[in-house]
Protein backbone atom coordinates (compact mmCIF):
# COMPACT_ATOMS: atom_id res chain seq x y z
CA UNK A 1 0.00 0.00 0.00
CA UNK A 2 1.92 3.06 -1.19
CA UNK A 3 -1.00 5.55 -0.89
CA UNK A 4 -2.75 5.16 2.48
CA UNK A 5 -6.48 5.81 2.22
CA UNK A 6 -6.76 7.81 5.47
CA UNK A 7 -4.39 10.64 4.50
CA UNK A 8 -4.74 13.83 2.47
CA UNK A 9 -2.33 14.70 -0.34
CA UNK A 10 -1.00 17.53 -2.51
CA UNK A 11 -0.07 17.66 -6.19
CA UNK A 12 3.53 18.29 -5.07
CA UNK A 13 3.66 14.86 -3.33
CA UNK A 14 3.24 15.81 0.33
CA UNK A 15 0.89 13.87 2.62
CA UNK A 16 -1.09 15.29 5.57
CA UNK A 17 -2.50 13.56 8.62
CA UNK A 18 -4.86 15.13 11.15
CA UNK A 19 -3.60 14.28 14.65
CA UNK A 20 -5.76 13.90 17.79
CA UNK A 21 -4.59 17.27 19.14
CA UNK A 22 -5.79 19.11 16.02
CA UNK A 23 -2.33 19.58 14.54
CA UNK A 24 -1.51 18.24 11.08
CA UNK A 25 1.57 16.09 10.36
CA UNK A 26 3.17 16.62 6.95
CA UNK A 27 5.53 14.29 5.12
CA UNK A 28 6.42 13.23 1.59
CA UNK A 29 4.77 10.39 -0.27
CA UNK A 30 6.20 7.05 -1.34
CA UNK A 31 6.29 8.32 -4.91
CA UNK A 32 8.29 11.41 -3.82
CA UNK A 33 10.89 9.51 -1.79
CA UNK A 34 11.32 7.00 -4.60
CA UNK A 35 11.87 9.76 -7.15
CA UNK A 36 14.44 11.45 -4.88
CA UNK A 37 16.42 8.31 -4.08
CA UNK A 38 18.58 7.97 -0.96
CA UNK A 39 17.70 10.88 1.37
CA UNK A 40 20.68 12.23 3.31
CA UNK A 41 19.65 15.61 4.76
CA UNK A 42 16.51 17.38 5.98
CA UNK A 43 16.13 21.10 6.62
CA UNK A 44 12.87 21.59 8.54
CA UNK A 45 11.04 24.69 9.83
CA UNK A 46 11.33 25.60 13.50
CA UNK A 47 8.35 25.56 15.82
CA UNK A 48 6.77 28.99 16.04
CA UNK A 49 7.16 29.87 12.37
CA UNK A 50 3.98 30.97 10.62
CA UNK A 51 3.62 29.67 7.08
CA UNK A 52 1.28 30.50 4.22
CA UNK A 53 -0.22 27.83 2.00
CA UNK A 54 2.20 27.11 -0.83
CA UNK A 55 5.19 28.65 0.97
CA UNK A 56 8.55 26.89 0.68
CA UNK A 57 9.32 25.80 4.19
CA UNK A 58 11.53 22.71 4.13
CA UNK A 59 14.17 21.04 1.98
CA UNK A 60 14.68 17.32 1.48
CA UNK A 61 18.07 16.48 0.01
CA UNK A 62 18.94 13.13 -1.51
CA UNK A 63 22.34 12.10 -2.84
CA UNK A 64 21.01 13.17 -6.23
CA UNK A 65 19.22 16.47 -5.65
CA UNK A 66 17.64 19.02 -3.31
CA UNK A 67 13.85 19.22 -3.31
CA UNK A 68 11.72 22.00 -1.81
CA UNK A 69 8.78 21.12 0.37
CA UNK A 70 5.78 23.47 0.38
CA UNK A 71 3.42 24.12 3.27
CA UNK A 72 0.17 22.58 1.98
CA UNK A 73 -1.95 24.71 4.32
CA UNK A 74 -1.50 27.93 6.28
CA UNK A 75 -0.77 27.82 9.99
CA UNK A 76 1.87 27.82 12.71
CA UNK A 77 4.60 25.21 12.80
CA UNK A 78 4.35 23.40 16.15
CA UNK A 79 7.05 20.73 15.77
CA UNK A 80 9.71 19.31 13.51
CA UNK A 81 10.71 15.65 13.55
CA UNK A 82 14.14 15.52 15.21
CA UNK A 83 14.30 11.74 14.78
CA UNK A 84 13.97 12.13 11.01
CA UNK A 85 16.64 14.86 11.00
CA UNK A 86 18.99 12.47 12.84
CA UNK A 87 18.17 9.59 10.46
CA UNK A 88 17.09 11.01 7.07
CA UNK A 89 17.06 7.50 5.57
CA UNK A 90 13.96 6.80 7.68
CA UNK A 91 12.00 8.82 5.10
CA UNK A 92 12.98 6.25 2.45
CA UNK A 93 12.31 3.34 4.78
CA UNK A 94 8.83 4.39 5.95
CA UNK A 95 7.77 7.71 4.48
CA UNK A 96 4.33 7.69 6.15
CA UNK A 97 5.77 7.16 9.65
CA UNK A 98 8.65 9.61 9.17
CA UNK A 99 6.66 12.85 9.29
CA UNK A 100 8.69 16.03 8.71
CA UNK A 101 6.86 18.81 10.57
CA UNK A 102 3.52 19.59 12.17
CA UNK A 103 1.32 22.63 11.59
CA UNK A 104 -1.55 23.97 13.68
CA UNK A 105 -3.86 24.98 10.83
CA UNK A 106 -5.05 28.60 10.66
CA UNK A 107 -8.28 27.21 9.28
CA UNK A 108 -8.92 23.48 9.94
CA UNK A 109 -11.41 23.37 7.07
CA UNK A 110 -8.50 23.87 4.62
CA UNK A 111 -7.65 20.20 4.99
CA UNK A 112 -10.85 19.23 3.17
CA UNK A 113 -9.74 21.13 0.06
CA UNK A 114 -6.75 18.81 -0.49
CA UNK A 115 -6.60 15.62 -2.56
CA UNK A 116 -7.91 12.34 -1.21
CA UNK A 117 -6.08 9.08 -1.85
CA UNK A 118 -7.96 8.28 -5.06
CA UNK A 119 -7.29 11.73 -6.54
CA UNK A 120 -3.63 11.61 -5.55
CA UNK A 121 -3.22 8.16 -7.08
CA UNK A 122 -4.05 9.74 -10.45
CA UNK A 123 -1.54 12.54 -9.88
CA UNK A 124 1.21 10.08 -8.94
CA UNK A 125 0.46 7.88 -11.94
CA UNK A 126 0.85 10.81 -14.30
CA UNK A 127 4.10 12.17 -12.89
CA UNK B 1 15.72 10.67 -29.95
CA UNK B 2 17.47 8.82 -27.15
CA UNK B 3 19.74 5.85 -27.70
CA UNK B 4 20.01 2.59 -25.80
CA UNK B 5 23.06 0.47 -25.09
CA UNK B 6 23.10 -3.32 -25.73
CA UNK B 7 22.49 -3.75 -21.98
CA UNK B 8 19.30 -1.66 -21.80
CA UNK B 9 16.97 -4.68 -21.46
CA UNK B 10 19.21 -6.15 -18.73
CA UNK B 11 18.96 -2.88 -16.77
CA UNK B 12 15.17 -2.76 -17.03
CA UNK B 13 14.90 -6.43 -16.03
CA UNK B 14 17.07 -5.69 -12.97
CA UNK B 15 14.67 -2.93 -11.88
CA UNK B 16 16.84 0.02 -12.88
CA UNK B 17 15.50 3.54 -12.77
CA UNK B 18 16.32 4.86 -16.24
CA UNK B 19 17.28 8.49 -16.96
CA UNK B 20 18.40 10.41 -20.03
CA UNK B 21 22.15 10.92 -19.85
CA UNK B 22 23.71 12.77 -22.81
CA UNK B 23 21.00 11.37 -25.08
CA UNK B 24 21.28 7.80 -23.75
CA UNK B 25 18.71 5.92 -21.67
CA UNK B 26 20.94 4.85 -18.79
CA UNK B 27 20.39 3.36 -15.32
CA UNK B 28 20.76 5.97 -12.55
CA UNK B 29 20.35 3.27 -9.87
CA UNK B 30 18.84 -0.17 -9.32
CA UNK B 31 17.33 0.74 -5.93
CA UNK B 32 19.77 2.39 -3.56
CA UNK B 33 22.59 4.51 -4.96
CA UNK B 34 24.34 4.46 -1.57
CA UNK B 35 24.33 0.64 -1.43
CA UNK B 36 25.79 0.54 -4.94
CA UNK B 37 28.46 3.02 -3.91
CA UNK B 38 29.44 0.92 -0.89
CA UNK B 39 29.47 -2.26 -3.00
CA UNK B 40 32.21 -0.73 -5.16
CA UNK B 41 34.24 0.61 -2.21
CA UNK B 42 33.92 -2.65 -0.23
CA UNK B 43 33.49 -5.50 -2.74
CA UNK B 44 32.64 -5.27 -6.45
CA UNK B 45 30.19 -3.45 -8.68
CA UNK B 46 29.75 -3.06 -12.43
CA UNK B 47 28.69 -0.22 -14.69
CA UNK B 48 27.43 -0.18 -18.25
CA UNK B 49 29.67 2.39 -19.95
CA UNK B 50 28.70 1.45 -23.51
CA UNK B 51 27.44 4.99 -24.08
CA UNK B 52 31.08 6.08 -24.19
CA UNK B 53 32.66 5.79 -27.63
CA UNK B 54 35.75 3.80 -28.59
CA UNK B 55 37.50 5.18 -31.66
CA UNK B 56 40.22 3.11 -33.32
CA UNK B 57 43.10 5.08 -34.79
CA UNK B 58 45.39 3.50 -37.39
CA UNK B 59 47.97 4.68 -39.89
CA UNK B 60 51.67 5.32 -40.26
CA UNK B 61 51.27 8.87 -38.83
CA UNK B 62 49.19 7.76 -35.82
CA UNK B 63 51.78 8.68 -33.20
CA UNK B 64 52.68 12.03 -34.79
CA UNK B 65 48.97 12.83 -35.10
CA UNK B 66 48.26 12.12 -31.43
CA UNK B 67 51.31 14.11 -30.31
CA UNK B 68 49.72 17.11 -32.06
CA UNK B 69 46.10 16.33 -31.12
CA UNK B 70 46.26 15.83 -27.34
CA UNK B 71 48.02 17.61 -24.47
CA UNK B 72 49.60 14.57 -22.83
CA UNK B 73 52.41 12.92 -24.81
CA UNK B 74 51.73 9.46 -26.28
CA UNK B 75 55.47 9.10 -26.93
CA UNK B 76 55.73 7.91 -23.32
CA UNK B 77 53.63 4.87 -24.26
CA UNK B 78 56.02 2.10 -25.29
CA UNK B 79 54.53 -1.09 -23.81
CA UNK B 80 51.64 -2.52 -25.88
CA UNK B 81 48.34 -2.10 -24.02
CA UNK B 82 49.57 0.83 -21.92
CA UNK B 83 46.96 3.57 -21.43
CA UNK B 84 47.23 7.34 -21.01
CA UNK B 85 44.71 9.90 -19.72
CA UNK B 86 44.72 13.21 -21.59
CA UNK B 87 42.76 16.33 -22.43
CA UNK B 88 41.75 17.17 -25.96
CA UNK B 89 42.17 20.95 -26.20
CA UNK B 90 41.02 23.67 -28.56
CA UNK B 91 43.53 26.32 -29.73
CA UNK B 92 42.53 28.55 -26.75
CA UNK B 93 43.50 25.79 -24.33
CA UNK B 94 39.84 25.04 -23.48
CA UNK B 95 38.95 21.41 -22.85
CA UNK B 96 37.01 19.78 -25.73
CA UNK B 97 36.98 16.48 -23.83
CA UNK B 98 39.02 14.24 -21.57
CA UNK B 99 39.83 10.79 -22.87
CA UNK B 100 41.89 7.62 -22.51
CA UNK B 101 44.28 6.48 -25.23
CA UNK B 102 45.39 2.84 -25.44
CA UNK B 103 48.67 2.13 -27.25
CA UNK B 104 49.03 -1.08 -29.27
CA UNK B 105 51.77 -0.14 -31.79
CA UNK B 106 53.01 3.27 -33.00
CA UNK B 107 50.51 2.86 -35.86
CA UNK B 108 47.55 1.52 -33.83
CA UNK B 109 45.75 3.13 -30.90
CA UNK B 110 42.30 3.17 -29.36
CA UNK B 111 40.78 6.38 -27.98
CA UNK B 112 37.81 6.25 -25.57
CA UNK B 113 35.78 9.46 -25.30
CA UNK B 114 32.75 10.68 -23.34
CA UNK B 115 29.22 9.99 -24.60
CA UNK B 116 28.01 13.58 -24.59
CA UNK B 117 30.98 14.83 -26.59
CA UNK B 118 31.47 11.85 -28.93
CA UNK B 119 30.08 13.44 -32.11
CA UNK B 120 31.91 16.73 -31.47
CA UNK B 121 35.16 14.91 -30.67
CA UNK B 122 35.03 12.77 -33.77
CA UNK B 123 34.38 15.78 -36.02
CA UNK B 124 37.29 17.64 -34.40
CA UNK B 125 39.59 14.63 -34.72
CA UNK B 126 38.66 14.15 -38.38
CA UNK B 127 39.34 17.83 -39.08
CA UNK B 128 42.78 17.63 -37.44
CA UNK B 129 43.62 14.46 -39.39
CA UNK B 130 43.76 16.22 -42.76
CA UNK B 131 47.56 16.43 -42.93
CA UNK B 132 48.25 13.02 -41.41
CA UNK B 133 48.10 9.54 -42.86
CA UNK B 134 45.62 8.15 -40.34
CA UNK B 135 42.14 6.67 -40.25
CA UNK B 136 39.60 7.02 -37.42
CA UNK B 137 37.01 4.27 -36.93
CA UNK B 138 34.20 4.75 -34.38
CA UNK B 139 33.34 1.42 -32.76
CA UNK B 140 29.63 1.53 -31.94
CA UNK B 141 29.74 -2.26 -32.46
CA UNK B 142 31.36 -2.58 -29.03
CA UNK B 143 29.85 -2.61 -25.57
CA UNK B 144 31.89 -1.54 -22.54
CA UNK B 145 31.53 -2.72 -18.95
CA UNK B 146 33.49 -1.36 -15.97
CA UNK B 147 33.96 -3.88 -13.14
CA UNK B 148 35.23 -2.02 -10.07
CA UNK B 149 36.04 -2.70 -6.43
CA UNK B 150 38.59 -4.45 -4.22
CA UNK B 151 37.15 -7.85 -5.24
CA UNK B 152 36.40 -6.88 -8.86
CA UNK B 153 39.28 -8.72 -10.51
CA UNK B 154 38.78 -11.89 -8.45
CA UNK B 155 35.06 -11.94 -9.20
CA UNK B 156 35.74 -11.26 -12.88
CA UNK B 157 38.07 -14.27 -12.95
CA UNK B 158 35.40 -16.35 -11.19
CA UNK B 159 33.07 -15.49 -14.07
CA UNK B 160 35.75 -15.98 -16.76
CA UNK B 161 38.46 -18.27 -15.31
CA UNK B 162 40.29 -18.68 -18.60
CA UNK B 163 40.85 -14.89 -18.80
CA UNK B 164 42.98 -14.96 -15.67
CA UNK B 165 46.25 -15.91 -17.37
CA UNK B 166 45.98 -13.08 -19.90
CA UNK B 167 45.13 -10.41 -17.30
CA UNK B 168 46.66 -11.37 -13.93
CA UNK B 169 49.94 -9.58 -14.69
CA UNK B 170 48.31 -6.36 -15.93
CA UNK B 171 49.62 -3.27 -14.18
CA UNK B 172 47.46 -0.23 -13.47
CA UNK B 173 46.46 1.62 -16.68
CA UNK B 174 47.49 -1.40 -18.73
CA UNK B 175 45.28 -3.39 -21.12
CA UNK B 176 45.48 -6.77 -22.83
CA UNK B 177 43.61 -8.26 -25.74
CA UNK B 178 42.02 -11.61 -24.99
CA UNK B 179 40.80 -13.89 -27.76
CA UNK B 180 37.71 -15.99 -27.10
CA UNK B 181 36.20 -18.06 -29.91
CA UNK B 182 37.86 -15.89 -32.51
CA UNK B 183 36.60 -12.57 -31.13
CA UNK B 184 38.79 -10.28 -29.11
CA UNK B 185 38.01 -8.49 -25.89
CA UNK B 186 40.09 -5.59 -24.65
CA UNK B 187 40.52 -5.91 -20.89
CA UNK B 188 42.03 -2.83 -19.23
CA UNK B 189 42.97 -2.24 -15.60
CA UNK B 190 41.39 1.20 -15.59
CA UNK B 191 38.34 2.83 -14.05
CA UNK B 192 36.57 5.90 -12.75
CA UNK B 193 35.93 5.01 -9.12
CA UNK B 194 39.24 5.08 -7.25
CA UNK B 195 39.09 1.31 -6.87
CA UNK B 196 40.92 -1.53 -8.59
CA UNK B 197 39.19 -3.35 -11.43
CA UNK B 198 38.82 -3.80 -15.15
CA UNK B 199 37.10 -2.03 -17.99
CA UNK B 200 36.26 -4.45 -20.77
CA UNK B 201 35.30 -3.71 -24.37
CA UNK B 202 33.45 -6.57 -26.04
CA UNK B 203 31.27 -7.19 -29.13
CA UNK B 204 27.80 -5.71 -28.48
CA UNK B 205 26.08 -9.01 -29.15
CA UNK B 206 27.95 -10.67 -26.27
CA UNK B 207 27.33 -7.90 -23.74
CA UNK B 208 24.11 -9.19 -22.14
CA UNK B 209 25.54 -12.68 -21.62
CA UNK B 210 28.72 -11.29 -20.08
CA UNK B 211 26.72 -8.97 -17.79
CA UNK B 212 24.67 -11.94 -16.59
CA UNK B 213 27.78 -14.02 -15.83
CA UNK B 214 29.41 -11.15 -13.97
CA UNK B 215 26.23 -10.68 -11.89
CA UNK B 216 26.20 -14.42 -11.13
CA UNK B 217 29.78 -14.04 -9.84
CA UNK B 218 28.50 -11.57 -7.23
CA UNK B 219 29.25 -8.29 -8.99
CA UNK B 220 26.49 -5.78 -8.18
CA UNK B 221 25.00 -3.75 -11.04
CA UNK B 222 25.57 -0.04 -10.28
CA UNK B 223 24.07 3.03 -11.91
CA UNK B 224 25.37 6.42 -12.95
CA UNK B 225 24.39 7.88 -9.56
CA UNK B 226 26.95 5.75 -7.71
CA UNK B 227 29.44 6.29 -10.51
CA UNK B 228 29.21 10.05 -9.88
CA UNK B 229 29.73 9.89 -6.09
CA UNK B 230 32.57 7.37 -6.52
CA UNK B 231 34.46 9.50 -9.03
CA UNK B 232 33.90 12.63 -6.93
CA UNK B 233 35.35 10.93 -3.84
CA UNK B 234 38.23 9.63 -5.98
CA UNK B 235 39.06 13.19 -7.10
CA UNK B 236 38.25 12.58 -10.77
CA UNK B 237 36.77 15.33 -12.93
CA UNK B 238 33.49 15.02 -14.82
CA UNK B 239 33.56 16.60 -18.25
CA UNK B 240 30.94 19.33 -18.74
CA UNK B 241 30.75 19.95 -15.02
CA UNK B 242 34.29 20.38 -13.67
CA UNK B 243 35.76 21.52 -16.98
CA UNK B 244 34.60 22.35 -20.50
CA UNK B 245 35.66 24.40 -23.51
CA UNK B 246 35.64 27.61 -21.46
CA UNK B 247 38.09 26.22 -18.87
CA UNK B 248 41.70 25.16 -19.28
CA UNK B 249 43.39 22.16 -17.63
CA UNK B 250 45.67 24.42 -15.52
CA UNK B 251 42.62 25.74 -13.68
CA UNK B 252 40.79 22.39 -13.64
CA UNK B 253 43.14 20.30 -11.52
CA UNK B 254 44.57 18.71 -14.66
CA UNK B 255 48.02 20.31 -14.94
CA UNK B 256 49.47 16.83 -14.28
CA UNK B 257 48.07 15.66 -17.63
CA UNK B 258 49.92 18.33 -19.62
CA UNK B 259 53.30 17.27 -20.99
CA UNK B 260 55.64 20.16 -21.89
CA UNK B 261 58.86 18.10 -21.65
CA UNK B 262 59.52 17.84 -25.39
CA UNK B 263 59.98 21.51 -26.34
CA UNK B 264 59.77 20.63 -30.04
CA UNK B 265 56.27 19.14 -29.68
CA UNK B 266 53.53 21.65 -30.55
CA UNK B 267 50.21 20.24 -29.31
CA UNK B 268 46.96 22.08 -29.93
CA UNK B 269 46.37 24.61 -27.14
CA UNK B 270 50.00 24.65 -26.01
CA UNK B 271 50.76 28.31 -26.75
CA UNK B 272 47.53 29.47 -25.13
CA UNK B 273 48.35 27.51 -21.97
CA UNK B 274 51.88 28.92 -21.93
CA UNK B 275 50.45 32.47 -22.11
CA UNK B 276 48.01 31.72 -19.31
CA UNK B 277 50.86 30.44 -17.14
CA UNK B 278 52.82 33.65 -17.68
CA UNK B 279 49.77 35.76 -16.76
CA UNK B 280 49.65 33.91 -13.43
CA UNK B 281 46.92 34.25 -10.76
CA UNK B 282 45.67 30.84 -11.87
CA UNK B 283 42.49 29.68 -10.22
CA UNK B 284 42.64 26.18 -8.79
CA UNK B 285 40.23 23.27 -8.68
CA UNK B 286 40.35 22.00 -5.10
CA UNK B 287 38.16 19.94 -2.81
CA UNK B 288 35.74 21.12 -0.11
CA UNK B 289 34.50 19.17 2.88
CA UNK B 290 31.33 20.65 4.39
CA UNK B 291 31.69 21.03 8.16
CA UNK B 292 28.09 22.15 8.79
CA UNK B 293 25.03 20.03 8.01
CA UNK B 294 23.79 20.16 4.43
CA UNK B 295 24.69 19.04 0.93
CA UNK B 296 27.02 20.86 -1.45
CA UNK B 297 25.90 21.02 -5.10
CA UNK B 298 27.41 22.48 -8.25
CA UNK B 299 27.34 26.27 -8.87
CA UNK B 300 27.30 27.38 -5.23
CA UNK B 301 29.28 30.47 -4.29
CA UNK B 302 32.38 29.89 -2.16
CA UNK B 303 33.60 32.84 -0.08
CA UNK B 304 37.33 32.84 0.68
CA UNK B 305 39.86 35.38 2.01
CA UNK B 306 41.23 35.64 -1.53
CA UNK B 307 37.89 36.31 -3.26
CA UNK B 308 34.93 34.24 -4.37
CA UNK B 309 34.98 30.87 -6.07
CA UNK B 310 32.35 28.40 -7.20
CA UNK B 311 31.62 24.72 -6.68
CA UNK B 312 31.69 22.64 -9.88
CA UNK B 313 30.49 19.26 -8.51
CA UNK B 314 29.04 18.51 -5.12
CA UNK B 315 27.25 15.68 -3.41
CA UNK B 316 26.91 13.64 -0.28
CA UNK B 317 29.89 11.34 0.17
CA UNK B 318 28.74 7.89 1.35
CA UNK B 319 32.29 6.94 2.39
CA UNK B 320 32.89 10.10 4.48
CA UNK B 321 29.24 10.37 5.54
CA UNK B 322 29.37 14.12 4.92
CA UNK B 323 29.12 16.42 1.94
CA UNK B 324 32.04 17.06 -0.42
CA UNK B 325 32.62 19.13 -3.54
CA UNK B 326 35.11 20.33 -6.10
CA UNK B 327 35.38 24.11 -6.33
CA UNK B 328 37.25 26.49 -8.61
CA UNK B 329 38.92 28.86 -6.15
CA UNK B 330 41.07 32.01 -6.48
CA UNK B 331 44.86 31.89 -6.42
CA UNK B 332 46.19 31.97 -2.87
CA UNK B 333 43.62 29.62 -1.33
CA UNK B 334 45.34 26.62 0.24
CA UNK B 335 44.31 23.20 1.53
CA UNK B 336 43.36 23.60 5.18
CA UNK B 337 41.77 27.04 4.68
CA UNK B 338 38.34 27.69 6.18
CA UNK B 339 35.79 28.98 3.66
CA UNK B 340 32.04 29.57 3.51
CA UNK B 341 29.58 28.22 0.97
CA UNK B 342 26.29 29.97 0.19
CA UNK B 343 23.50 27.39 0.24
CA UNK B 344 20.04 28.91 -0.12
CA UNK B 345 19.79 31.63 2.58
CA UNK B 346 22.69 30.33 4.70
CA UNK B 347 26.47 30.55 4.77
CA UNK B 348 27.88 27.17 5.77
CA UNK B 349 31.42 26.37 6.94
CA UNK B 350 33.67 24.21 4.77
CA UNK B 351 37.32 23.23 4.73
CA UNK B 352 39.53 23.26 1.65
CA UNK B 353 41.27 19.94 0.94
CA UNK B 354 43.36 18.47 -1.82
CA UNK B 355 41.38 15.71 -3.61
CA UNK B 356 41.04 12.73 -3.62
CA UNK B 357 38.66 12.35 -0.68
CA UNK B 358 38.58 8.54 -0.70
CA UNK B 359 40.19 5.69 -2.61
CA UNK B 360 40.73 1.98 -2.14
CA UNK B 361 37.91 1.70 0.35
CA UNK B 362 39.22 4.38 2.71
CA UNK B 363 38.64 8.02 3.54
CA UNK B 364 41.71 10.16 2.92
CA UNK B 365 40.37 13.13 4.90
CA UNK B 366 41.36 13.58 8.58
Amino acid sequence: MTIPADLKYTKTHEWLKLEADGSVSIGITFHAQEALGDIVFLELPDAGRTVKAGEECAVVESVKAASDIYAPIAGDVVAKNEDAIAAPESVNQDCYAAWLFRIKPANPADLATLLDAAAYEKVAAES
Amino acid sequence: MTQRTPLYDAHVAAGAKIVDFAGWEMPINYGSQIEEHHAVRRDAGMFDVSHMLAIDLAGCDAQAYLRRLVANDVAKLTVPGKALYSCLLNPDGGVIDDLIIYFFTPTQYRIVVNAGTAAKDLAWMQAQAANFNVSLTPRRDLAMIAVQGPQARERFWTAFPVARAATVMLGVFQAAEWEVDGVSWLIARTGYTGEDGFEIAVPAAQAAGIWERLAAAGIKPCGLGARDTLRLEAGMNLYGQDMDETQNPLESGLAWTLDFKDASRDFIGKSALARRQVEGKLRQLLGLVLLDKGVLRSHQKVITEHGDGETTSGSFSPTLNQSIAFARLPAGVQPGDAVQVAIRDKLLKAKVVKPPFARNGKSLIQ
